[in-house]
């Protein structure tokens, strides 16, 4: 049985935070969840994924988080309780749906979690989404530990029912990422059926519908303050003149803080869990207990501002001071000593400065970057369209994968990323704006999510590049996910479709289709010479199952290779393709035969032919 | 309870999650509060792992420069690129078989000197505690076992408010069947090799 289905409340468990967020919604009965996956939110979708196949919960990996949404708004709509999971971005691809489904609101319970990424651990950008909270008009709540983040999910789910309204979970890295004991809550049976019953004036969003749902939507954001006034997830603690204001894991920090400076018996926090709309009565009670206020608040000053005017309102002129005094930044991640040396500064006690050693003198460690794996396909796949592209001047929009990494040295294949699915539509850009030859990367998931409308787009503008779709057969960054391109046979799963990559783009009329194995490297660059000489759009589909999936499926065949005495130290193994297999044993190049896959494509390129395979022996 | 903090660093690859919740799971057997926080920078794809861990009366999950009282490196480069986190006071605990990184595999850095790093931290912290973790582990009956040695010297230190009993407990529990033994072995291994550092 999965851990998540463990019957046995008050039991605790060992859980990182993204399990306690699915145990809350399975306590909770979520009977239907959509996602697509992103980090730091995606164990919390592979558990429901591994929950749904051993219970009645519907699970699906949505092609990307707006279609998610949709799905979502139908189910809740329907009366099931539904969990829709991304990471931050993804709600930017969400927006759409999210802004008018505030209009249309929920009968089933509805959570739209969103997890967000401060110092961008693995994200493109640090943006902070309760702003999303106040531009749709849904309540928020933003647990501060593991544990919480399992009761407030169970609790999300009777908000959303009690408005409404979906409500928003938003979680940062560290809490995803954390770990802690958390007692079990009683499991709730799901409800899986639902039903629809029809309702076109309050369900069909034309104007004259949408200036009523308006009206309804201000009246529960109303109910929603005057609930977030008295929930316990907005407490104060502790008695004094000086006030600080937090959420989130800063209140982690200044918790901790205030006994480290012995500062208890003069100070009171007010944490905000349920942060929108603002419980802007017990903010004002709690201005007036203050002398002066400091707000401690990752990413953007969403509270400061709030808690600035409130004051303005009450007709209170104490000092609040955060961002806005520069004394918190709205870069990155907080930690403990950062918050701890603001509040001892803010406050005026003795500072207790952390001394971490004198590193001066420490030699230059060598950065250990992520790199593409050992017979990595997209290696391959670079390789071979550098080859093909040499002496012309090359534009390479990339996407969002492992394979972005290729934008290192020495393949150095990537020019512009902006976001999912930006690589087709950079494409038409660049190739407008410009002369020079522009190609394009994306992967196969990537291209579910984002990629198919850019590809539309170039053919009936009819633009000119050159778009290589990496299929490797699954949605490997994230911790191999299917996506709809992906044999579900694979992982003993029946009952899905599945969509062929190259009968799609045919379909949307693209001429010049063609399908590589990255392996075979003449063949390879061959085909990307064809490509890049045809004029409108063309299309490389370069095939070939990710390394490190094809091992976990068993499917990896290794063969390793070796270096040969034959080898005159022409490095171009290590200076163009650069596999980590690679090693030097004094000047000689060698392979680690633990780690070669056998993808033999250093052999291909190596000019003296000295790489072969290790005779007799299996490795791997 | 006094807090005690606790800064695990690995290469991706050498068990460092397991090792973190093989210490979490004693330490609810011991009745000490625990959180633990995780960084895996693409672990899989050759990164840094980082675990932080607090034990006792605190509720932040991440530890400050200069603020881990004890520093446990999987491998010894990391080790020294993990400093940051020590200070004078801080225990470490390091073991010694270089896993370099690609760049200087391939000729483009330079492995930091071994013994000029065991001087440097030996001399800016409380106590250094190296030893072949590899040779160890493989002693022990398994390679992989590289994080129990380290543990079993971690626990040898007594700094973290553990009992010997309860960790060997956790083991038993924690760890795949097959390896229960090897990891045994390799706990007590790494719990001789503190006490005679």
């Amino acid at each position: 049985m999965h851990k998540l289905l463990t019957d046995s409340p008050g039991k605790k468990m060992l859980f990182l935070g993204n399990e306690a967020i699915a145990r809350g919604a399975i306590e909770a009965g979520v009977a239907f969840a959509t996602t697509y996956p992103g980090t730091p939110s995606s164990e919390i979708s592979l558990n429901l994924f591994q929950v749904s196949h051993e219970s009645d919960l519907y699970f699906e990996y949505s092609t990307n988080e707006k279609v998610a949404l949709e799905v979502a708004a139908a189910a809740a709509n329907s009366g099931l309780r539904t969990f829709c999971m991304m990471k931050h971005v993804g709600l930017n691809v969400a927006a759409d749906p999210l802004m008018t489904l505030a209009y249309v609101g929920v009968k089933g319970g509805l959570v739209i979690l969103t997890a967000d990424d401060p110092f961008m651990f693995s994200s493109q950008n640090e943006q902070d989404n309760r702003y999303y909270g106040k531009l749709a008009g849904l309540p928020i709540f933003e647990p501060s530990s593991v544990q919480e983040a399992r009761q407030m999910t169970v609790d999300a789910f009777d908000l959303s029912e009690q408005l409404g309204e979906p409500v928003i979970l938003r979680t940062t890295t560290r809490v995803n990422h954390s770990s802690a004991f958390v007692a079990l809550g009683e499991l709730t049976p799901r409800n899986t059926k639902g039903d629809f019953k029809k309702d076109p004036f309050n369900y069909v969003t034309v104007p004259a519908v949408s200036r009523r749902l308006h009206v309804k939507l201000l009246e529960n954001l109303d109910k929603a303050q005057a609930l977030a006034e008295t929930s316990a997830y907005n407490f104060t603690e502790g008695d004094g003149p000086w006030g600080i204001v937090c959420n989130g894991v800063s209140y982690n920090y200044v918790s901790d803080a205030v006994k480290e400076l012995g500062i208890a018996d003069k100070t009171r926090i007010l944490r905000l869990g349920f942060s929108h709309p603002f419980p802007q009565d017990l903010i004002k009670t709690f201005l007036q207990g203050c002398e002066r206020v400091l707000v401690a608040e990752e990413g953007e000053p969403f509270m400061e501002e709030a808690v600035k005017a409130f004051a303005q309102e009450a007709g209170l002129t104490l000092s609040i001071a955060g961002k806005g005094e520069n004394l918190f930044s709205r870069l990155y991640e907080f930690d403990p000593a950062l918050v701890r040396g603001v509040m001892a500064g803010y406050f005026g006690v003795p500072a207790i400065e952390s001394q971490p050693v004198d590193r001066s003198d420490v030699p230059e460690i060598p950065q250990r970057p992520p790199n593409l794996c050992a017979g990595c396909s997209h290696r391959a796949t670079y390789y071979a369209v550098k080859m093909a592209a040499e002496g012309k001047e090359t534009i390479y929009p990339t996407d969002i994968g492992c394979y972005t990494l290729g934008f290192l040295p020495p393949l150095a294949m990537g020019d512009f990323l902006i976001c999912m699915g930006s690589s087709v539509s950079t494409a038409c850009g660049f190739s407008k704006a410009t002369d020079k030859k522009v190609i394009s990367f994306i992967g196969d998931s990537t291209f579910f999510h984002s990629g198919l409308t850019g590809l539309v787009n170039a053919v009936y503008n009819n633009h000119n590049f050159t778009l290589v779709i990496l299929d490797n057969g699954t949605t490997a960054m994230t911790g191999h996910q299917p996506n709809p391109g992906v044999d579900m046979s694979n992982l003993n799963l029946s009952g899905y479709g599945r969509i062929s990559i190259e009968a799609v783009v045919r379909a949307i009329g693209v001429e010049h289709v063609t399908v590589i194995k990255p392996y075979k490297v003449k063949k390879s660059i061959e085909a990307v010479k064809a490509a890049l000489d045809h004029q409108g759009v063309s299309v490389i589909i370069s095939q070939e199952m990710c390394t490190l999936y094809a091992r976990s499926l068993k499917k990896l065949n290794v063969r390793a290779f070796r270096v040969t005495d034959k080898c005159k130290n022409h490095r171009d193994c290590i200076d163009q393709i650069g596999c980590p297999a690679f090693y030097l044993e004094g000047e000689r190049v060698q392979i680690n035969a633990n780690t070669c896959v056998g993808c033999a494509v250093c052999a291909q390129i190596c000019p003296g032919n000295a790489i072969t395979p290790v005779k007799g022996k299996q490795a791997g | 309870m006094e807090k005690t903090r606790l800064i695990i660093v690995a290469v991706g690859g050498q068990g460092n999650l397991l090792a973190s919740k093989v210490l979490g799971e004693a330490a609810l057997l011991s009745g000490v509060p625990v959180r633990m926080s995780e960084i895996h920078g693409m672990a899989q794809r050759g990164g840094v792992v980082e675990s932080a861990i607090v034990f006792g009366d605190a509720k932040s999950t991440i530890i400050s420069d200069g603020e881990a009282n004890v520093l446990v490196g999987f491998e010894p480069s990391e080790t020294l690129r993990a400093l940051n986190k020590c200070n004078a006071e801080t225990t470490v605990i390091t073991n010694m078989a270089p896993l370099p990184p690609f760049t200087v595999a391939i000729g483009r850095g330079t492995y930091p000197d071994l013994d000029q790093a065991q001087r440097l931290i030996r001399a800016k912290t409380k106590r250094l505690i190296a030893f072949d973790a590899v040779e160890l582990a493989t002693t022990a009956g398994s390679v992989m076992s590289v994080n129990i040695v380290l543990l079993g010297a971690l626990i040898q230190t007594g700094i973290v408010p553990i009992p010997k009993e309860n960790l060997e407990e956790a083991i038993r529990t924690k760890t795949k069947k097959a390896f229960v033994e090897a990891n045994l072995r390799a706990f007590d291994l790494g719990f001789s090799a503190a006490k005679n550092a």
